[in-house]
């Protein structure tokens, strides 16, 4: 409401300031126009454009308006003023802002794989092959990447579907995580992070109109990634609900009511599936993943699978199925027509090299001509970046038992994995015991998302602020304590239901003190509302 | 079970084409669902995919380069051909072509990658200094945390003060500087903020012919109206103001023209715009109400005597408030041409100038879905814009390298002008600048014909058949645009000189 009544003001002012230079009678009738329609369409109809910026906040495409993004949102913006009140000296109750918010492991002080820089680094300048400072296997793996690369340089472009050995070391990899099943290295397309390679997967699926639209399935709680390109590509949001009082499993009568309901009003086509779960923390049995599967053939669905936590399992019991295996397990029937494609990056698991924005996706059973279409479409984005793909390879091909650096990988490796079980632990448990949160499990990924009881009292003072409840009280906790977190409405939660997002990145001793102050915050927050 | 696959495929496409209206109908949707046709064929096939997407056109890596790659493949198994080697003369890829990288800017690259080496005494005190800052600006010390959306704040900082060095003092705020993961990734998120409207009122966007086929891509892709001006072959691909009225005033009766795309030095036409000639196009998109796109990645490589590179900004600026306030502008630049050609790290940023705040922070919304740009190019993005400055231990080194690249393709520019000028049916402009020439083509009647019964452009026939007898892979004028009856090729000068005079004989 606010926003508009500043927008037309702006418009205002801007048409005093002009009405003082010499003016034609029909800018000025088209002034008098702007001022009775904020309305695009009409003003350029009557062949207006005359008047204030060409690119204004009513007169830009209106999908992207629509986009939105949680994990980056006004709450991370306070979270940035505020380290910039801090470092000019301003007494805040803390003394540094802890950002929760997102899975940036190297942010939160988590050390990158020597190993994988020192290749890097090789890669980056070839004289230092001449070093015997760095191990024979490392040098080896930068003259077998640079030997692919165009002039045998990272800066030259590459191939736009990727840098065929990698693709082909990646398909190796995808065969021995599955257990033999064949990958096809023409199947996979290396890509700038995961977020490229889903987008550019709903892209292709996205067309229609009206009832005919594109539906897309995703979970709720889900990644805003998906909402973001949905809303960006006008495509229609299909919304399925985990099941929180069943550690946010996937329940195939939930799919189908969704996907019946939504046949009303769209053309659901895809189904995305986030496991283990991104912000719910949940790993999908086996069992679940072949009702999916299965669920999605017979309603003729593309699956898409975001699996780029498949590292990050810390529950007993719990073990990562890709979407693949089981697909292929299935046998022909399925593994010959459900047309699907599997998303990996090097940001999470043991890595968390997020800033190399490295990573894959495979197709499968994808039509010819359309990936024809889509090899076309990713060169016009010429290549994804070139470090990201080395990366890449490392990570899918690392050192080997006989190799002189898998000692301390494996060290850095298990140190990592086993520090985040920890943490995963010890969230859950600490959450568990403070009135008024209920944690789930945290079996997989970076991320709790308890539920938090708000009182009624802090519902209506957030609803009178214009803020959803979860926003309201995340900003307090960020302006208390220094925490910064996401609210559960940035992913999508049950009505009436509210809950926040935390990486459990931080590392241990620094984790406590961050569930310490939640745990104080709430009750303190809820003292005061009721 | 593939047949059995392919054999559904076509049981179910040769229906569709008996019965294409109500195929149409069924395409969107509900229809072909509630007939349970659906499950017979893929979820998504050709005719049912996003039809923008099949729109898309992006000729430097289409057919003529897929066949370069299968032509690689048949030497490497030693199939024998008229010649050893594919040329890829297609695409402005530096390294690839022998360009050998920057040393100070991989130096600082491997100590960011991995610090460690900050401690070793091989590396000079200015490239620790700056992989030091770099550091420092990332979260935890790493690459390989993300970054701001924007991009780094003291990356940021340092573009804006290499533009107030560029342009004579004209200020630059940081926060009008947005890193990107290469220029086109910038060109295509400004594209897709000016999109909307419907029927005549869709957002019109204007174009140089020839063009670089990203514009067109994306203008494809996000359903735009692609709004063509030509540049003038005669007058060495100058651009006419009165060609511009000529198209915005042709397009307004079906669209509405809001945007106006200058690539300066030109690609793929090597020109280089006169300080009047941006003046003009400057005070044309004021009075046309158009918002300016340009494109600048090639601000270094300027070659002819006489010419000069003027950034859009500082020429805005000069001409006082009356359009420095009003006129908006993005520019946009990479890592990936000039004296660097590091293509493969996707650095590249934009500003904006004059941008509605809303719109800003839509922008910033916007960008910060993708999360970040690649940090490493970010990284180098920074050395481009900061490099070794004279008293540092990196810059003669430096000087001398950055040298010998601009020369050397400065040789090249002009060698290629002459060779080709030499050959009787092909004539060359100058190569003013940026990193092609783009010699228009006589092609014989007969040839043509023979094209055109084979399907094809005429100069994609003649380029095919150029890379079938001689290895030399280039891409065909077609792809870029050009006029009616005419007939070019875009080929770069990138490489080496001893390659290059071969590749011209040839």
């Amino acid at each position: 409401m606010c926003k508009k009544n500043k927008t037309k003001q702006k418009k205002i002012i801007i048409i005093t300031k002009r009405t003082t230079k010499p003016m034609n009678t029909q800018e000025n009738s088209c002034r008098i126009a702007i001022l009775h329609t904020s309305n695009m369409s009409q003003e350029a109809v009557n062949g207006v454009p005359c008047r204030g910026k060409v690119l204004t906040l009513d007169t830009m495409n209106p999908n992207v308006k629509r986009v939105e993004y949680a994990v980056r949102g006004p709450i991370v913006q306070r979270a940035v003023q505020i380290e910039k009140e801090l470092r000019e000296g301003a007494k805040k109750p803390f003394t540094e802002v802890i950002k929760a918010n997102i899975g940036d492991a190297h942010a939160m002080g988590q050390k990158p794989v020597t190993f994988l820089r020192q290749v890097l680094a090789l890669c980056s300048y070839p004289e230092l092959l001449e070093d015997n400072k760095f191990p024979e296997d490392a040098k080896k793996r930068a003259r077998r990447i640079l030997g692919a690369c165009g002039g045998q340089s990272i800066g030259a472009y590459s191939a736009s579907q990727g840098i065929e050995c990698v693709r082909q070391d990646v398909a190796r990899y995808i065969e021995k995580r599955d257990g033999g099943i064949p990958s096809n290295p023409d199947n996979i397309y290396l890509s700038t992070g995961a977020s490229d390679a889903i987008v550019t997967m709903l892209k292709l699926l996205v067309c229609g109109e009206g009832r005919g639209r594109t539906g897309v399935m995703i979970s709720i709680p889900q990644y805003p990634l998906y909402s973001a390109a949905l809303a960006d590509l006008g495509a229609v949001q299909i919304n399925y609900y985990l099941d929180e009082d069943k550690c946010w499993s996937l329940d195939i009568k939930e799919l189908r009511r969704a996907v019946t309901e939504a046949r009303q009003h769209c053309n659901p086509r895809v189904l995305c599936i986030i496991n283990p779960g991104n912000p719910t923390g949940q790993v999908q049995s086996r069992q679940c993943i072949e009702d999916v599967i299965r669920f999605a053939k017979e309603e003729h669905l593309f699956l898409m699978a975001d699996e780029v936590y498949q590292d990050n399992v810390y529950a007993e019991g719990c073990a990562f199925h890709s979407f693949k295996k089981v697909l292929f397990e299935m046998g022909p029937e399925y593994s010959s027509t459900v047309e699907m494609a599997s998303f990996h990056s090097t940001s999470k698991c043991y890595m968390g090299e997020c800033g190399f924005r490295g990573g894959y996706m495979e197709v499968i059973n994808l039509d010819p001509e359309v990936k024809a279409q889509l090899i076309k479409l990713v060169s016009v984005r010429l290549c994804p970046p070139v470090p990201g793909q080395a990366l890449l390879d490392l990570v899918v091909n690392p050192p080997q038992p006989d190799e002189p650096s898998h000692t301390t990988f494996m060290k850095e490796r298990t140190a990592v994995l086993a520090a985040l079980a920890e943490k995963a632990r010890l969230t859950e448990q600490v959450f568990n015991t403070v009135p008024g949160i209920t944690c789930n499990p945290v079996q997989g990924a970076m991320y709790t998302f308890p539920r938090i009881t708000l009182p009624q009292k802090a519902i209506d003072k957030a609803k009178e602020a214009g803020q959803v409840p979860d926003m309201f009280y995340c900003m307090r906790l960020l302006e208390e304590e220094g925490i910064c977190l996401v609210p559960g409405s940035g992913f999508g939660q049950r009505e009436g239901t509210f809950h926040f997002r935390m990486t459990i990145l931080p590392p241990t001793e620094k984790l406590k003190i961050v569930l310490q102050k939640i745990r104080d915050f709430h009750q303190r927050f809820t003292q005061e509302f009721s | 079970m593939f047949d059995t696959c392919v054999l559904k495929f076509s049981q179910y496409s040769s229906q569709s084409r008996y019965s294409s209206p109500s195929f149409c109908h069924s395409v969107d949707g509900t229809k072909m669902t509630e007939n349970g046709v659906a499950t017979r064929a893929k979820v998504l096939t050709i005719d049912t995919m996003n039809p923008t997407v099949k729109k898309v056109e992006y000729a430097v890596r289409g057919p003529i380069v897929q066949r370069a790659v299968e032509l690689e493949k048949e030497l490497s198994e030693g199939i024998k051909k008229p010649f050893a080697e594919v040329i890829k003369a297609n695409i402005g890829d530096a390294h690839a072509m022998g360009q050998q990288p920057i040393t100070f800017f991989r130096q600082v690259l491997a100590l960011c990658s991995y610090p460690e080496l900050l401690n070793d005494s091989t590396f000079p005190e200015d490239a620790k200094s700056r992989a030091r800052h770099i550091l420092q600006s990332c979260g935890g010390n790493s690459m390989g945390a993300y970054s701001a959306s924007q991009g780094i704040d003291s990356v940021r900082q340092d573009v804006a003060r290499y533009i107030e060095r560029r342009d004579g003092g004209v200020s630059c705020d940081p926060d009008n500087i947005y890193l990107t993961t290469g220029a086109s990734d910038g060109i295509v998120t400004m594209l897709k903020l000016l999109v909307c409207g419907q029927g005549s009122n869709r957002t019109g966007v204007m174009i140089s012919i020839p063009q670089y086929p990203l514009y067109s891509a994306a203008l494809a892709e996000l359903g735009a109206v692609q709004i063509n001006y030509y540049l003038n072959e005669e007058k060495c691909w100058s651009l006419d103001i009165s060609e511009l009225q000529r198209a915005l005033d042709e397009a307004r009766q079906h669209c509405n023209p809001r945007a106006l795309c200058i690539i300066n030095p030109g690609n793929p036409t090597g020109q280089v715009q006169s300080r009047q000639c941006i003046e003009d196009v400057i005070r044309f998109a004021a009075k046309e109400r158009l918002f300016l796109m340009a494109d600048e990645v090639y601000q270094d490589n300027v070659y002819a005597d006489g010419c000069q590179f003027h950034s859009f900004k500082k020429v805005l600026f000069e001409m006082g408030p009356e359009y420095s306030n009003t006129v908006e502008l993005a520019s946009f630049h990479s890592t990936s041409k000039c004296y660097m050609g590091e293509c493969g790290f996707r650095g590249g940023y934009m500003e904006i100038i004059n941008m509605d705040n809303e719109v800003k922070a839509q922008l910033t919304k916007l960008v910060s879905v993708r999360l970040c740009p690649p940090v490493p190019g970010q990284a180098l993005m920074d050395l481009v814009v900061n490099p070794p400055q004279p008293g540092e231990p990196s810059y003669a080194n430096f000087i001398k390298e950055r040298t010998a690249t601009l020369s050397a393709l400065a040789e090249k520019a002009k060698l290629t002008e002459q060779v080709l000028n030499t050959v009787p049916g092909i004539r060359c402009n100058p190569v003013q600048g940026a990193m092609y020439s783009f010699p228009s083509l006589t092609i014989p009647e007969k040839a043509v014909r023979e094209a055109r019964d084979k399907g094809q452009q005429p100069d994609m026939f003649y380029c095919m058949k150029m890379l079938e007898e001689t290895g030399i892979c280039l891409v065909p004028g077609s792809g870029f645009g050009q006029r009616d009856g005419t007939y070019h090729f875009r080929m770069t000068i990138l490489p080496p000189t001893d390659k290059l005079k071969i590749l011209l004989t040839k």
